[in-house]
């Protein structure tokens, strides 16, 4: 278990030796989007990151984590999800993947949804 | 077996003779001898249930009026029919076969197409199916037929189901046992020694009656293992030649045994009592149930026991056993913090209590335990009467501290009874602040789940949340009964619609073998036609292709049926297996030209169901890809429901 933790603590640093917060705010939304599918990330949190069962109900958008928090998980996730290397996963589609789900909406608040205001 | 070794040839003047003299002393004649008893005791003269027969009437009067059959005798499989017309089963879904070509006859003919009214299905898996979905509504099983051994081994996989799911089903296949006589070439290929053993690992109780009076007894036989609980498929071979010889005048009396239902087995008194005493005394007892709920009446019995020790409890959606909208409902999470957990005709005990993650250092997975160390587990499982060796649906072995090898729904009044007298008085201010306790949390817990449900409310492909609501908001106002939920949509119906009838909720297929949902969703329609309810199903892309037949057997016996497709166009458990097992390697998933990895997405070319429907007898539409037209579409297809037909809409929809 430690083992693993510092594991996670180097991969944090390392991603944000590599990006910092430039290399997040020049990543493209539009190519997120096209990365998010390519890459299989909607299989389990759905076209807009809004979750499911099998993303154990976890929410990535709106408000994804940071992106030095989201990449840290993303490298080196033990849980449910399996880790995504960066020779599968390149760091600029990782950011391009972050930028995507910075650029998704808040949803309405369900009350203002007649379905949804019971 | 016995098909040509016929004995003595009866002529048709001695035959006459011989069914005159048994009508007066009432003993071949099978309508007249259902009323004696078991010990072929004087026959009671009670009034039949069904009209008498032309058999009947001749043998009664003496006389004959019908033209005597090229057979020679009444068809022993005439008394087989009333055998089974003595249980009242009131539908047979089959596919049709030679080797039952014998009672397929006499139940059309002889029997007169009711009780059971023969079904028309393309497919026998889709005929165990609709048995399936039939009994979780009516509490009633229902019979099969099909070829013993092609016939049967289409139909496994649904036998497997029901016996995961503990769901009665009569199943006869047709065999053709004497290898001197039996015609050859395709026949015999559909021959077996024993076709009973291809199902024996998933089946109560299997026989091969060699005579008449041997299939009465194992027909009832088998109607009362399959009857008592833990209910399960039974299984019994017809032999070709017993069907199709004629009655033998031998002086041996047919009577059908009379059935008595098995009461189902109770707690034993101690276990009963310790198990209050754990729950009366603990600080935050939760109840966990799966199967526990057989009937309306075990949801009343589970309501009375959580508000006794206002105790949280968590439904695993085997039955609808507790109402989604009770404040003492609770997520699978409630178990963390339990000082007593009492599980109730659980599927997998071991998976309530721990975790496993599928991600593991080596690809093994990770096991944690998700309760205090000292938490008590009560067990009360019908199922452990009834556990076989080889299909392992008995899951991880559990340890517990009280374990009942009994029925959940039959120990509930004493079980309430024995709590209720163990709980001490300075613990009832505590169980009531308790309740407060979560009706707070529950009031928090659905205003979170309704704003999770917003989440890309207004997406394409259409989320599953709005999926779900938009239907319910057609339906609503009906007496509705969700007739199976197939594929995953993130259990949005129990987590979103007030669920509060027994047959509100049927649960899935038991065995997870994918293709039951729409035979299932079928014959549970069946079942609500008869009852005056109005069916809806969430119809999964991959389980409707399995058997998509059974969609022109609900059309031909006009079973009004609303089947809103959840079309994610993959199989997407699989999907996701994929590409875990691709990032496990660090390798990239291989597309090909779909969405998913290769094997696993059903696109390219998309399938049309709503078309596939309609060239079957449904009234269909789709597919519906705009969030904003899926309510009217519904709203269509409800209309048509409403007026006795089938309807399907088809959805793209988000993959879970």
């Amino acid at each position: 278990m430690r083992h693993q933790m510092f594991r996670a603590a180097l991969a944090v640093l390392a991603v944000g030796a590599l990006f910092g917060d430039g290399a997040a705010l020049a990543a493209s939304a539009e190519q997120g989007k096209v990365a998010f599918m390519k890459y299989g990330c909607w299989q389990c949190h759905g076209t807009q990151g809004q979750g499911s069962v099998a993303s154990n109900g976890k929410v990535l958008a709106p408000d994804p984590l940071p992106f030095e928090s989201f990449s840290a998980f993303v490298r080196s996730t033990n849980g449910a999800m399996p880790p995504y290397s960066e020779h599968v996963l390149p760091n600029d589609d990782l950011a391009d993947i972050h930028a995507y789900l910075s650029s998704i909406p808040k949803p309405n608040d369900h009350t203002s949804i007649p379905l949804l205001s019971q | 077996m016995m098909r040509k070794n016929l004995g003595p040839r009866v002529d048709r003047r001695k035959f006459l003779k011989a069914v005159a003299v048994a009508g007066a002393s009432g003993t071949v004649n099978p309508q007249i001898a259902s009323a004696t008893t078991a010990a072929g005791a004087t026959p009671a003269h009670l009034p039949s249930a069904l009209p008498p027969t032309a058999h009947t009437i001749a043998a009664e009067t003496g006389t004959s009026q019908v033209e005597v059959s090229r057979i020679g005798g009444i068809a022993g499989s005439d008394f087989m029919v009333d055998v089974i017309k003595t249980l009242d089963i009131k539908y047979l879904p089959a596919n049709c076969a030679s080797s039952y070509r014998g009672i397929h006859e006499s139940l059309i003919n002889y029997g007169g197409n009711k009780v059971p009214e023969f079904l028309t299905c393309t497919h026998e898996e889709s005929a165990i199916g609709m048995a399936h979905g039939y009994f979780k509504v009516t509490g009633k099983p229902l019979m099969s037929l099909c070829h013993g051994t092609v016939g049967l081994q289409h139909a496994t996989m649904g036998i497997y189901n029901a016996w995961c799911d503990r769901v009665p089903v009569i199943v006869m296949g047709g065999n053709d046992l004497d290898a001197a006589h039996r015609p050859p070439g395709v026949p015999t290929f559909h021959s077996a020694q024993d076709i009973n053993a291809l199902v024996r690992d998933f089946t109560k109780w299997d026989d091969t009656p060699v005579s008449l009076q041997h299939f009465a007894q194992s027909f009832v036989r088998a109607y009362k293992i399959a009857m008592t609980p833990p209910y399960g498929p039974v299984m019994i071979s017809l032999d070709a030649g017993l069907q199709q010889q004629p009655i033998h005048n031998n002086g041996e009396e047919l009577y059908v045994p009379r059935y008595t239902p098995t009461s189902p087995p109770q707690g034993e008194t101690g276990a009963v009592k310790e198990a209050a005493r754990l729950l009366a005394n603990a600080q935050n007892p939760v109840i966990v149930v799966d199967r526990a709920a057989r009937t309306e009446n075990g949801v009343g019995l589970l309501v009375q026991l959580a508000e006794a020790l206002q105790a949280r409890v968590i439904d695993m959606g085997g039955r609808m056993n507790f109402p989604k909208t009770h404040h003492l409902g609770a997520s699978v999470t409630a178990v963390n913090n339990a000082d007593v957990i009492i599980g109730m005709e659980l599927s997998d005990f071991w998976g309530v209590v721990n975790s496993y993650i599928d991600n593991g250092e080596h690809g093994i997975g990770i096991n944690r335990s998700k309760i205090k160390s000292d938490t008590k587990l009560i067990n009360i499982s019908s199922v452990e009467l009834n556990t076989k060796a080889n299909y392992q649906d008995f899951q991880r072995f559990q340890s517990v501290d009280v374990s009942m090898a009994a029925d959940a729904e039959a120990t509930l009044p004493a079980l309430i009874e024995a709590v209720k007298s163990a709980i001490p008085n300075d613990h009832k201010a505590e169980i009531e602040r308790r309740g407060e306790a979560a009706k707070k949390a529950r009031a928090e817990g659905r205003a979170r789940t309704l704003q999770l449900a917003a989440l890309a409310w207004d997406a394409s492909p259409i989320s599953t949340a709005r999926l779900v609501m938009e239907t319910w908001g057609q339906i609503k106002n009906l007496d509705w009964s969700l007739v199976s939920s197939s594929g995953n949509v993130s259990n949005w119906p129990n987590r979103l619609w007030p669920i509060e009838k027994y047959h509100q909720w049927l649960g899935g297929p038991g065995g997870y073998g994918v293709g039951y949902g729409a035979p299932a969703s079928i014959g549970a329609a069946l079942a609500n036609r008869d009852l005056g309810r109005f069916s809806v199903s969430i119809q999964s892309d991959g389980d409707l292709m399995y058997a998509p037949g059974v969609l022109w057997t609900a059309a031909k016996h006009k079973i009004p049926l609303l089947a809103v497709m959840h079309n994610n166009r993959g199989y997407h458990q699989e999907l996701m297996h994929v590409q875990r097992l691709s990032s496990f390697r660090n390798r990239m998933a291989n597309l090909g030209n779909d969405m998913g990895p290769i094997g696993t997405s059903i696109m390219n070319p998309d399938i049309e169901y709503h078309k596939l429907a309609e060239s079957m007898g449904w009234w269909a539409k789709g597919p519906i890809k705009d969030p904003a037209e899926l309510g009217s579409a519904i709203k269509e297809a409800v209309a048509v429901v409403k007026s006795g037909q089938p309807a399907l809409v088809n959805v793209w929809t988000q993959p879970r």
